[in-house]
């Protein structure tokens, strides 16, 4: 058991601040999701934990001690690396008994460990096998056992499969799931730059955003459960980030605010926002957010033109064009039948919009918004403004 | 297998074409006077009177005076395999510890490799006159401070001294080659992945261990091409033995016997035969060189 504990950590390359004023703690048996577009420093954030990069400010406690001044090999953590990094001219056996070789282990217990690990991850017919007789699957599995006979506290994974194919990912990705229920006391920190990979593994997700040209700004953007982040994103960047495809965002003015509602004016078009109204004063500029998921097609007050469809078979992304607006708006649909130059009437319900303040920070949503989680949106949730 | 397809049959022909004008010069830089020193190596040809000679069959070899019967020939060829022996195995240690030291990352790093290569840039017989001057019993600058310091009390003959000149050369050829020695084993460090390094510091591997385990196993073929490359450059040592020592007995290779039968002697056939010795000598070790190189890659490939 052992709670990962960061305060006030940031990293410097030179001149360049990759990391900034990081506070998180990671409980025992967590799997934790570091998630974030390139440049954010989710890498150096895992490399940091490993003890393969210092921190240039902060603390970083691992089971209640201080291991900023640790090596790596005394924080009992395991790292399975992007690119596997297996020995290459080791066999498969090798690679995994070399790390315990130097423990002072009895050999019939490295031998018992690297069984145990290889039954886990059917690893039986490789084990004399070189890594480069190996498909990029199975060197994954094999750099995952070499974690696993570790028997670490915290195992980190360094984007562990983005080097695989689509297919083989998704299939991974069960694996890892299944490993960690399987692992249960190891806490797990995983970096991926995939939200989907985020979403279907976090306990937890922490997402980062790049500091570039931003000095001071907090590097976490967001930490919490995946839903939350999905529901109640705290700003724009994380609105933007999670979700596939990513949020409409339409730029707006704030026309008249009630008790948990707020009515917005982009470009003629109004909007009822079931949201606070705190600290909002009409007049003032906002930006409006809907997902794609949310967009009611087919009915509601609103119309607009269709300009391009991409037909997914399970659905349709439809593109309208907004008056005032320069990108399109994006809506699903499970219609596969909507024609480009279509007349389409839509709606934004209340209850899933989001709203921005300038700054960038949402505006509080209340509990009746995340009524969504329990279905798709209907439309007689429809409100009239 | 014969391609027949016509672009097929046109890539080899094309391939042929581009590689003609290589083939024609090697085989009359190369071939040609291979072929007449081998010719040479069987007649009894004099420098004075080229044109007028006999053949006289295998006699420059095995005859009564033939190369195989001469000590100062074995001499030679022992200095020579001594010196390489020496030579290759200095350079190699030393090259490693170099390349090893290079291979930290530091902001001085371009600048040291540009530095490291001088002693190699510089020409061979430039180099060895600067190191007789700087070894000169009298007024070298080696006994000078080793004077000063008290390391000797009188003044060493480096280059004339029958115990030292082998050392000396010996120690001017790993001047010169260490760093080219340095440079291929840079090469072949940068191509360990440095996330084997990484992995090796996560699982808690000694450095020691990291060392003989990981990179000496992975460097192993550079390295072998590394010392292959110099044992046959040493194997063929001449300028700076020559320039060193002259034709002193105790330091002559089997290049300097050779060039001392052909052209102070003018023993045109039996300096060709010496040649033509060392010539399937050094072919011979580089058959046996590439098929062992051959495999130790082929098994690091594996």
């Amino acid at each position: 058991m052992s709670r990962i504990e960061l305060r006030g950590v940031s990293k410097d390359f030179g001149n360049t601040p990759v990391l900034n004023d990081i506070d998180l703690s990671i409980s025992p048996g967590e799997f934790c999701v570091f998630v974030g577009p390139s440049g954010c420093g989710k890498s150096t954030l895992l490399r940091l934990l490993a003890g393969l990069e210092d921190p240039s400010a902060g603390e970083i406690e691992i089971d209640g001690v201080l291991v900023n001044h640790l090596p790596p090999a005394r924080r009992n953590v395991a790292m399975v690396f992007q690119s596997y990094a297996l020995y290459p001219h080791m066999s498969v056996h090798q690679n995994m008994a070399f790390g315990l070789q130097h423990r002072k282990l009895p050999s019939d217990e490295i031998e018992r460990r690297i069984a145990d690990a290889v039954r886990i991850l059917q690893l039986d017919s490789l084990l004399q096998r070189r890594p480069r007789e190996l498909s990029g699957g199975q060197r994954q599995r094999v750099a995952i056992a070499r974690a696993i006979v570790r028997q670490p506290k915290v195992f980190l994974f360094d984007e562990p499969l983005s080097n695989l194919d689509a297919a083989l990912r998704v299939h991974t990705r069960l694996e890892i799931a299944r490993l960690h229920r399987a692992l249960g006391s190891a806490s797990m920190v995983y970096v991926t730059h995939d939200q989907v990979e985020a979403m279907t593994l976090a306990d937890r997700i922490v997402l980062l955003q790049p500091l570039a040209g931003r000095r001071g700004a907090p590097s976490v953007a967001q930490a919490g459960p995946p839903l939350d982040l999905y529901h109640h994103p705290a700003n724009r960047f994380v609105a933007g980030f999670i979700g596939s495809p990513a949020m409409n965002f339409v730029d707006a003015r704030v026309k008249s605010l009630g008790d948990e509602q707020v009515v917005a004016d982009a470009s003629g078009m109004l909007c009822a926002a079931r949201l606070s109204s705190q600290g909002l004063t009409p007049g003032e500029p906002v930006t409006l957010g809907i997902r794609p998921e949310h967009v009611v097609l087919g009915q509601g007050p609103q119309r607009a033109r269709v300009s391009h469809v991409e037909r997914l078979g399970e659905l349709s992304h439809v593109y309208l064009d907004l008056p005032g607006a320069s990108t399109p708006l994006l809506a699903k649909s499970p219609r596969d039948d909507i024609a480009i130059g279509e007349l389409l009437a839509f709606d934004f319900p209340a209850q899933v919009m989001h709203l921005f303040r300038s700054d960038g920070v949402a505006q509080a949503r209340g509990a009746a918004c995340t009524a969504t989680r329990s279905g798709r949106v209907k439309s007689q949730w429809y409100e009239p403004s | 297998m014969r391609p027949r397809g016509g672009l097929a049959a046109q890539r080899v022909r094309h391939a042929w074409w581009m590689a003609a004008p290589m083939l024609v010069v090697l085989a009359a830089v190369g071939g040609w006077p291979l072929l007449r020193t081998i010719w040479f190596s069987v007649t009894d040809s004099d420098l004075s009177s080229l044109g007028d000679y006999a053949f006289i069959g295998l006699e420059n070899y095995v005859g009564e005076y033939g190369l195989l019967a001469s000590p100062d020939w074995w001499q030679a060829v022992g200095n020579t395999l001594l010196f390489t022996a020496l030579s290759v195995a200095l350079e190699t240690l030393l090259g490693l510890g170099v390349a090893l030291l290079l291979n930290q990352p530091s902001r001085l790093r371009t600048l040291l490799r540009a530095a490291l290569l001088v002693p190699w840039a510089i020409p061979t017989v430039v180099s060895a006159k600067m190191w007789s001057w700087m070894l000169h019993d009298q007024f070298g600058i080696v006994n000078h401070h080793l004077l000063a310091l008290g390391v000797i009390a009188v003044p060493l003959a480096w280059t004339a001294d029958p115990q030292l000149s082998l050392f000396s050369v010996v120690l001017v050829d790993v001047w010169k080659a260490t760093p080219y020695m340095a440079l291929l084993i840079l090469a072949a460090l940068q191509m360990v992945p440095v996330d084997c390094y990484e992995a090796a510091r996560v699982d808690g591997v000694p450095r020691w261990q990291v060392f003989r385990r990981i990179t000496l196993p992975l460097i192993m073929p550079g390295l072998l091409v590394a010392m292959i490359f110099r044992t046959l450059d040493a194997l063929r040592v001449f300028d700076l033995i020559y320039v060193m020592t002259s034709n002193s007995r105790d330091t002559q290779s089997m290049s300097v016997f050779v060039r001392e039968q052909l052209i102070d002697f003018g023993l045109v056939g039996y300096g060709s035969a010496a040649a033509t010795c060392l010539f399937f000598m050094i072919a011979l070790l580089s058959i046996v060189a590439m098929g062992l190189l051959g495999k130790t890659v082929e098994r690091a490939a594996r």
